[in-house]
């Protein structure tokens, strides 16, 4: 009847598991609670659960990605303090089932769940606005996507309940996740989940995609895109390339572990190594799918406050999309030791060594756009200025690890360990702070706190160098991942330093979340008026803030890059406003998305525990939600244009046509401030 | 409207990437482009997973012991001739003549069912002799590759039956227009799919290649 599943699944035994599972059930209840006494259902349910909006369905991505932050990192905390602890004749206190468990979690969580979706959620907020459309391509696609990604986010924390997670490491190499030694439900859980949120990912990438290629606003031909928009585009077109490699891959490894095929197992025939393979011609492009983006936003950064065009647009869109094409050639640089032959490594290894030449082309055209601009050093800065400098650190140990010999040498060491998250918290996580700092007031109506912003940054700056640095160290030494133990005594210093650091991250996250309640508390006296708080280049700025559900009331005519900001300097009206209005066609919101995800929780669930009847439910639920949706007829509401005009009206004052005094006015030598023009309120009638 | 914008203004005749956002049947078109192209990755992987592992047979029949050519020729044949099917019933669509789309696709069903009946008594005939996909690696790339396809021609079919179901409650909306005009590609890239199925298993099998 329920398969595998019985009481003895949930770990009663292990008070940190249910200490933790305590924890969050409470957190949970207690929102229930608070949500129900105030009321906040009816609110939550048509403005956000069942949002099509891509900026709503952008901060909900961006949201995600903070809480499952917090759990990802409450594993790497105990990592830390385990190998702090565990050092020759002590032992710790995370037995290797358990610490195995963790950092495969966390691994899993960090990637799938925090990094995706803020880099995701950023494009999705961001994309459309910038190209001055009125929303994504598949409005009702865009929810189904984030609500897949919030199932898998589902069914790993459900593994804490209910079960184990896989003890693989995050990408779950065979023959140690096929049956014969992994015969738990763990790497069922991780490869459902990641199945679940892999659709998602895969169906956002199409969508994004499209919404690129094919909706502009007019005059917006590809070289006057902004940048994120093309490291989006670059992100995006790898989504679409690399995820169905995943989607097999795992596909196959389901089919060996469901229904004893022979793929990657160590008998009758079957190749493991062709699964590392596979998983890393999707795994190294997906390290560029989560750095990609982040670029973009530095890119935005330093153009905006440096008030100066990007150095080098078009050899910054070249070197996107150089590495674009250049992420499918690298793939086997992560398993030189695999033996493939000297001529093979030697073509890997130099593969990325090229790669670096566009990355190192990036660097220095934010470098000499920064160089004689006059720079105003806001959080975002902070956070592109520390980039910089780490992301050269890590790129420098990366090509270091490029040579094959050397690689030898330092393969699965904690040197690997400090160079992925040197580029990887360098890189994206500093990138999707400095996205979020960045973006905030335009999808909230006000600016976050700066002191506390920066306070963050200089936790997570310090904080980083002061945990990997140690490992560089130790990994020089000989120190391996994945240990939960180490006989060396002599190891454990070096360890304490990096806890320390660990430590000093953990204030930093606990900042964001401090940052975040200061601002909303403080929101009156930080709003953004003009919508255009940064004195920035791109479209989005040229809107209210937050813009309308609309986004455009009309779409803006574009002419050069850098659109809003040659529209500032031209005296031309930020929104050209026309005689009439016209009424608008908006998708209309819909729980398709939430329904979807709920009856695929089901599906994976059962499928992890073998319940086929509870599976077969799960999926003709999931369908018969798909075919009720396709049956509608009545898809689209209708936003008058009176609607539009009181809305316009209510921000239309004269000077909305203007930029925002202040910074706008120190920059005369560029000379627009002589032509800026008044223009009246002609718009309304 | 300001002088300014006036000047921003561009031409009729100007480049496509300028022109704005393309009409919803170009944009629905394009995003469904874009999802075959990733289904056809997943082709891909399946597909070097098969060329890896097609020697590897543990001591197993091999394809050329295996695969029935005749049987292949006219399993092909139903799946190209339904292919020709479903582009006179697009064309009947395009004119928005039901009776002529009826036929058409119902023909097209008829030769998807063909197909799958043919592969399923194939499949069948395999695992009675033995050569089920848990004999071997050759077997398990064989099943899965193979499989995966008839897996979309199986969800073709359904969807064709929800298609069919749209026409006659919704009528030739532009809504179930453009579905239609999703489903016909997608029912040709499956055909696409199985040429390199037909190639490289089955005529790679006889000539010795792999198996």
């Amino acid at each position: 009847m329920f398969g595998k599943l019985s009481w003895s699944a949930v770990p009663f035994d292990q008070p940190i598991i249910m200490g933790t599972c305590g924890t969050i059930v409470a957190v949970l209840l207690g929102l229930s609670i608070l949500i129900k006494a105030k009321g906040w259902w009816p609110y939550l349910w048509s403005e956000w659960i069942t949002s099509v909006d891509h900026k709503r369905i952008g901060v909900m991505y961006m949201s995600l990605g903070l809480v499952m932050l917090v759990r990802g990192f409450a594993d790497a905390i105990m990592m830390r303090s385990q190998l702090a602890l565990a050092a020759g004749h002590a032992l710790g206190y995370l037995p290797p089932e358990h610490y195995d468990q963790i950092f495969t979690a966390h691994g899993t969580i960090m990637i799938f769940f925090v990094a995706m979706p803020f880099v995701v959620g950023l494009m999705n907020f961001a994309v459309p606005l910038q190209l001055g459309v009125r929303d994504v391509a598949f409005p009702v696609l865009n929810s189904v996507s984030f609500w897949l990604t919030a199932a898998g986010v589902a069914l790993v924390n459900l593994s804490l309940f209910v079960g184990e997670f896989a003890r693989t490491g995050w990408l779950a190499y065979p023959p140690l996740s096929e049956l014969a030694y992994s015969p738990g439900v763990g790497v069922d859980y991780y490869l459902w989940s990641l199945q679940l949120s892999g659709v998602g990912t895969l169906l956002s990438g199409i969508n994004l995609t499209t919404t690129l290629l094919k909706l502009r606003a007019p005059g917006m031909g590809y070289l006057r895109m902004p940048i994120f928009c093309w490291t989006a585009l670059a992100s995006n077109l790898l989504i679409v390339a690399a995820f169905p490699v995943l989607t097999a891959t795992f596909g196959m490894l389901l089919l060996d572990r469901y229904c004893d095929f022979h793929f990657f197992t160590n008998e009758l025939g079957g190749n493991p190594m062709m699964y590392v393979n596979l998983i890393w011609i999707w795994g190294h492009p997906e390290v560029y799918i989560l750095i990609l983006p982040a670029f973009g936003v530095f890119s935005e950064v330093v153009a905006t406050f440096s008030g100066k065009p990007l150095f080098g647009y078009r050899s910054m869109v070249a070197a996107t999309m150089g590495i674009c094409i250049l992420s499918f050639l690298v793939w086997l640089h992560h398993f030189f030791t695999m033996g493939a032959g000297a001529n093979v490594n030697g073509f890997f290894g130099i593969m990325t060594m090229v790669i670096a030449v566009p990355t190192g082309v990036k660097v220095f055209n934010w470098l000499f756009t920064l160089y004689g601009g006059r720079v105003r050093f806001t959080v975002p800065i902070y956070w592109t200025l520390g980039f910089i400098v780490t992301f050269v650190i890590g790129g420098m140990t990366g090509v270091l690890m490029a040579i094959p010999p050397a690689d030898f040498v330092l393969h699965n060491s904690l040197f690997l360990i400090a160079h992925f998250h040197n580029v990887a918290i360098g890189g994206v996580v500093f990138g999707a702070m400095a996205g979020y700092t960045y973006w905030f007031p335009k999808a909230f109506g006000f600016k976050l706190n700066e002191r506390l912003g920066k306070a963050t940054f200089w936790c997570w700056f310090i904080g980083f160098y002061l945990a990997f640095m140690p490992l560089y160290a130790l990994g020089l030494m000989g120190a391996t991942r994945r240990m939960q133990h180490y006989p060396d005594t002599h190891w454990q210093p070096l360890m304490l330093v990096a806890l320390a650091g660990a430590v000093v991250i953990l204030i930093g996250i606990a900042l964001t979340v401090v940052q975040l309640a200061v601002s909303i508390r403080d929101r009156r006296a930080n709003r953004d008026e003009t919508g255009d708080p940064w004195n920035a280049r791109t479209l989005e700025w040229s809107m209210p803030s937050p813009p309308p559900v609309w986004n455009f009331s009309v779409l803006p005519r574009v002419a050069r890059t850098d659109a809003y900001w040659e529209m500032k300097k031209d005296g031309v009206p930020r929104r050209g406003l026309p005689v009439s209005f016209a009424a608008l066609h908006l998708p209309r919101n819909t729980p398709v998305g939430i329904f979807m995800a709920f009856f695929a929780v089901i599906l994976g669930f059962a499928l992890i525990w073998r319940i086929e009847w509870l599976a077969a439910a799960g999926l003709i639920g999931a369908i018969a939600v798909a075919l009720r949706e396709s049956w509608k007829t009545d898809r689209e509401e209708v936003v008058s244009a009176q609607q539009v005009a009181a809305f316009e009206r209510a921000h239309g004052t004269p000077e909305y046509y203007l930029a925002p005094a202040g910074d706008f006015d120190g920059s005369l030598e560029i000379g627009h401030d002589s032509r800026r023009v008044r223009v009246a309120t002609e718009g309304e009638s | 409207m300001s002088s300014g914008e006036e000047a921003l203004h561009g031409s009729a005749g100007m480049p496509l990437a300028l022109r704005g956002p393309a009409p919803p049947k170009v944009v629905a078109g394009f995003g469904f482009w874009l999802f075959l192209l990733s289904d056809i990755i997943v082709f891909a992987a399946l597909f070097a997973a098969y060329a890896v592992l097609s020697g590897s047979t543990a001591g197993g029949p091999s394809g050329a012991e295996l695969f029935d050519k005749s049987r292949v020729f006219l399993e092909t044949m139903c799946l190209l001739a339904s292919s020709v099917t479903c582009g006179f019933g697009s064309m009947a669509i395009f004119r928005s003549n039901a009776r002529a789309m009826y036929v058409w696709m119902g023909i097209t069903f008829l030769l998807g069912v063909c197909f799958l009946t043919i592969e399923g008594r194939e499949f069948a005939s395999m695992v009675a002799a033995g050569a089920g996909p848990s004999h071997s690696a050759f077997l398990s790339a064989f099943f899965a590759l193979v499989g995966t396809h008839g897996l979309h021609v199986s969800m073709g079919l359904i969807w064709l039956i929800v298609m069919l179901l749209q026409v006659k409650t919704l009528g030739f909306k532009p809504m179930v227009t453009r579905r239609f005009y999703c489903f016909s590609l997608f029912w040709h890239a499956l055909d696409i799919v199985w040429i390199g199925v037909f190639t490289i298993v089955y005529l790679g099998a006889n000539s010795g290649h792999a198996g």
